[in-house]
């Protein structure tokens, strides 16, 4: 059997947070090429800062100027950088403890090679020129023994936006799969359960009732029942049609599950359920492993389904 | 306390690479039919549900609903989900055995690690702040804890690599292992790090797998297994998310959730140890001695994210219900870098 379908998704998102008064402050620091720490119940001065004790839970406020510059408390070597990592060349990972800190704060030191750093090694923060208030402020730490750079001015921040970027490859169950491929076709395959018989489409990786795989594949014309409906008067981000429009529940003949699609040739005032539709394919050069290869549904002109026809699919 | 114990567990094989979706059905229908058909049970007679997985492993919004299809919820049944190891999830039905609203339960997980990149998804886990935005992958902080111990004498590349030859001649026994078969420390040290001080074999492989326990209460679990794995201890303890202001070479919250479980006096333990080095600390943080750790391999043999630890209690259980031991633990992780441990002690009665 070949594999099934499968194709790559990145999914996207730029994350933005307020900052609340301990990060904001350590954040606006950083814009200030400053480094920010704070002390803990027990004196320990906590670098990035800590809004609670991480022993006793108590709310900490006492900030804590410290150093730019500091020693490597623990490191290890990359020799692969992966997407959004500081540096895309070979770099250590390494908890830093910077001076006038307890513990210890993470970034990337560019050694160049492993056998250059080392715990116990001096370094200080690069510092990014494009300052936003964000831990990516510091581009990344340096070898060296010297002085850190003396902070500027700028303005504080209250957001930290961080985009996140993950990819994935996605792959079809192996009742999906042939219902794609009969998509490319023009075909619509649904599925049915062994056990209680219901025919999904589109079919799913086990019934939902039974939960069995479903293993009998069933053709089904494009001649269907709304079975319910919304007309659609928002206009939102990426709409297709400008609203007012019908957002439509059909139930193909032969199917036990009505699925959404568009339905148009038809005044909104007019559309029931029970209303007997018929698919409008796109051409058939456009066609895809998806179901928009229906354009849309519009009325059949055939008489209304009977209520009881359909009220088991509501 | 009401006396609860394992009676059933079923697992899929460890693969790196799966032809099914993230919602991980495919991979659970077959281990319900087996967990619940060794037991003579359907799904009729099971009180309450729980799963552990993840959306940002699976790279879609709300992937334990679909799950739900492999179970075939209809009549409704009463489920319940953590987006954490089903370690947590079992702990969540152990909890509602113990209030006495149902006798059984069923608890599963799944990953398809494979769908994504698994270094790159686990930087979701980390402070948004602070640590995510700057994508650290979950190698490279075990690196970091790696070199630490080797650097304060507490283990060294070589003890690591003993575990993983360790971990790999166990497997053999194990069909469902990713990884197995005899190999020297000698040669695992002559391969070439990928996150120095760490190998491939220090590093549990990518997994896509599912597993299920089953729970049972008093009576009921005498009826369905001959000698049930009765819980007597089960913790979870939680250390700082800020791992930069804790001692990496050690593990308050495991040595907590043991002390508390009563793992004194186990004959055979399966830790979630995704690292070789974690291996060595948690045994070190549980007191375990020289008892058998991981007679399935553990993790290093394959590690089905979200359901790994649920599968070390899994296969902690199975060494009481086949009469090999009475006094057993299973022991699952979650967060970075040992954050978070779960201790499952479990006893078989004669």
């Amino acid at each position: 059997m070949p594999r099934p379908l499968s194709a790559p998704l990145d999914v996207g998102f730029d994350y933005t947070r307020s900052t609340g008064p301990t990060l904001g402050r350590f954040l606006s620091d950083l814009r200030r090429r400053k480094v920010t720490g704070i002390r803990g119940a027990d004196g320990r001065v906590h670098v990035p800062p800590l809004e609670y004790d991480p022993v006793t839970a108590q709310r900490l406020t006492e900030f804590v100027d410290v150093a730019s510059t500091g020693v490597v408390r623990g490191w290890s070597w990359i020799p692969e950088p992966l997407e959004g990592q500081p540096l895309d060349r070979p770099f250590a990972w390494a908890l830093i403890q910077l001076d006038g800190a307890d513990t210890s704060l993470l970034h990337a030191v560019d050694a160049g090679s492993p056998d250059r750093i080392s715990t116990g090694a001096r370094v200080r923060v690069r510092w990014r020129g494009d300052r936003v208030g964000a831990i990516t402020d510091i581009e990344c730490f340096e070898l060296s023994d010297g002085p850190g750079d003396e902070p500027v001015e700028a303005d504080d921040v209250t957001m930290v936006t961080t985009p996140v970027h993950l990819h994935y490859t996605h792959t079809a169950s192996p009742t999906e799969d042939p219902f794609l491929r009969g998509l490319m076709e023009g075909r619509l395959l649904a599925q049915r359960c062994p056990a209680c018989e219901k025919v999904y489409f589109p079919p799913r990786p086990a019934c939902p009732t039974d939960g069995v795989p479903t293993t009998d594949a069933v053709e089904l014309s494009d001649r269907g029942t709304i079975t319910t409906f919304c007309v659609v008067n928002v206009p939102f981000l990426g709409q297709r049609i400008p609203p007012p429009y019908v957002s439509a529940y059909v139930l193909l003949d032969g199917a036990d599950i009505p699925f959404l699609h568009l339905l148009l040739g038809v005044a909104p005032e007019d559309v029931r359920m029970g209303m007997r539709v018929e698919a409008v394919w796109k051409p058939r050069e456009e066609w895809g492993p998806t179901m928009q290869n229906i354009d849309h549904f519009k009325p059949s002109g055939e008489p209304d389904a009977p209520f009881d026809s359909y009220s088991q699919h509501l | 306390m009401r006396d609860v114990a394992v009676v059933g567990f079923a697992q899929t094989p460890c693969v790196r690479e799966t032809d099914g979706t993230t919602n991980g059905v495919e991979m659970l229908v077959p281990i319900f039919h087996e967990v619940l058909g060794g037991l003579g049970l359907t799904k009729s007679d099971i009180g309450f549900w729980c799963s552990g997985s993840s959306d940002y492993l699976a790279g879609r919004a709300f992937s334990f609903v679909s799950a739900v299809d492999a179970i075939g919820a209809f009549p409704p049944i009463m489920e319940s989900h953590v987006e954490m190891d089903a370690a947590w999830a079992l702990y969540e039905a152990w909890v509602k055995l113990q209030c006495g609203e149902v006798d059984t339960a069923l608890v599963y997980g799944f990953g398809k690690s494979s769908a994504g990149q698994l270094r790159r998804v686990m930087a979701m886990q980390l402070d948004p702040y602070v640590v995510t935005p700057l994508w650290p992958d979950s190698l490279g902080l075990a690196g970091i804890q790696a070199r630490m111990g080797i650097e304060d004498g507490l283990w060294s590349e070589r003890a690591m690599a003993e575990v993983a030859a360790r971990s790999r001649a166990a497997a053999m026994s194990n069909p469902l292992a990713q990884l197995s078969g005899p190999v020297s420390p000698e040669d695992l040290l002559d391969e070439p790090y990928v996150a120095d001080p760490l190998r491939r074999h220090d590093c549990a492989p990518i997994t896509d797998g599912a597993s299920t326990v089953v729970l049972a209460a008093g009576d009921r679990a005498r009826e369905l297994c001959e000698r049930p794995a009765w819980i007597t201890g089960f913790e979870h303890r939680v250390d700082s998310p800020s791992f930069g202001t804790r001692d990496l070479t050690a593990s308050p919250s495991a040595v907590a959730a043991g002390k508390a479980a009563g793992a004194d006096g186990v004959e055979v333990a399966e830790l979630h140890a995704p690292f070789t080095h974690q291996e060595l600390l948690l045994s070190q943080a549980l007191g375990l001695g020289d008892i058998t750790v991981n007679p399935s391999g553990g993790v290093l043999a394959g590690n089905p994210m979200f359901t790994a630890g649920l599968s070390r209690i899994g296969e902690a259980a199975r060494r009481v219900h086949d009469g090999t031991a009475s006094k057993v633990l299973g022991h699952a992780t979650s967060g970075p870098l040992l954050q978070q441990n779960l201790v499952c002690v479990m006893e078989g009665r004669d």
